[in-house]
């Protein structure tokens, strides 16, 4: 262990700026790449879906004529 | 071998095989970055020149190493898909883009952050930070080549065609360092000699870009398996699993 206190340790020896602001960012921006890439699957199941739903009530109308 | 191999381009085949790698890479991503940074921030001693200002380094040198060995993977992909016409090499290639980008992006703002306490300046144009802020068009690029057509094989020829092209960035970005006068400090991970760093803050540096590496596997493995899904939504086993998720 480096740092004697939690403080110390948020201080970063006078750096903590510049330290906090590049964890920041960094976790900042994984985390919305992450979360917008797990999402992205079901966008794309949503969009299928509603495709094959498109084309059902196509055919449906057509065979009622 | 090749007939063995290219059964894992089927669409279907490689959706299965890179869901089963997931959780795998993930958790190894997770737990090595969670190691290497708790390690770094807290447990890696203080460099005698930098204080604990070069704590930076344990997201920004993983961060700059890995975008260009996505680069290059993306690029890989690319030439195997314009070569070889195997649809799912394009897939990939179209999976890494945006998380290169994410990582270069990382990598400038790393080091922007650690350059404004340490060279007084938060950006120099200088070789190296150049040809980084190169690489990001570069990533933004092959992005927005492979969006901007319907269709998608043309689509991913012309981006395949950029990215190829590209890849005579990644040794400028390399070796900018010894080839002009940098700020830019040359490399302290030396894989032929001795590194020029203690072990206890090589260690810690070491997990963290091997971690950034599997993450990067992780995340393109599910954007991987989203670009399969978009690109065969004509297929059975595509519209059988829509009518069973995609639902509301």
């Amino acid at each position: 262990m480096q740092f004697d206190s939690i403080n110390e340790f948020i201080n970063m020896g006078g750096y903590g700026f510049y330290v906090w602001l590049a964890y920041g960012v960094t976790f900042f921006s994984l985390g919305t790449l992450i979360v917008l890439s797990v999402r992205q699957k079901r966008k794309v199941l949503v969009e299928i879906a509603k495709k094959i739903q498109r084309e059902e009530r196509l055919k449906e109308t057509r065979s009622n004529k | 071998m090749w007939k063995w191999l290219h059964s894992y381009a089927d669409p279907e085949r490689a959706y299965k095989l890179s869901g089963t790698l997931l959780p795998w890479f993930a958790m190894l991503a997770i737990s090595m970055i969670g190691i290497g940074t708790v390690w770094g921030l807290v447990f890696a001693p203080t460099d005698y020149q930098q204080g604990d200002s070069y704590r930076i380094i344990f997201i920004h040198v993983p961060a700059a190493s890995m975008s260009m060995a996505a680069y290059m993977a993306m690029a890989t992909s690319s030439f195997i898909g314009l070569v070889w016409q195997i649809k799912s090499a394009d897939w990939a290639a179209a999976a890494i883009a945006p998380i290169g980008a994410v990582v270069t992006f990382i990598a400038l703002v790393t080091g922007a952050t650690w350059g404004k306490p340490m060279w007084g300046t938060w950006w120099v144009w200088d070789a190296r930070l150049t040809s980084e802020l190169v690489l990001l068009f570069l990533y933004l690029g092959v992005i927005s080549l492979y969006a901007s057509f319907e269709d998608k094989v043309l689509a991913a020829r012309a981006a395949g065609i950029l990215a190829i092209v590209g890849v005579i960035n990644i040794p400028i970005i390399k070796y900018s360092v010894d080839w002009w006068s940098s700020l830019h400090q040359p490399s302290t991970i030396k894989i032929t000699e001795e590194s020029s760093m203690p072990t206890e803050m090589l260690y810690p540096l070491l997990i963290n870009i091997m971690g950034f590496g599997v993450m990067i596997g992780a995340i393109t493995l599910v954007r991987f398996r989203s670009e399969i899904l978009a690109r065969n939504g004509m297929r059975p086993w595509v519209r059988e699993l829509a009518k069973a998720e995609g639902v509301k």
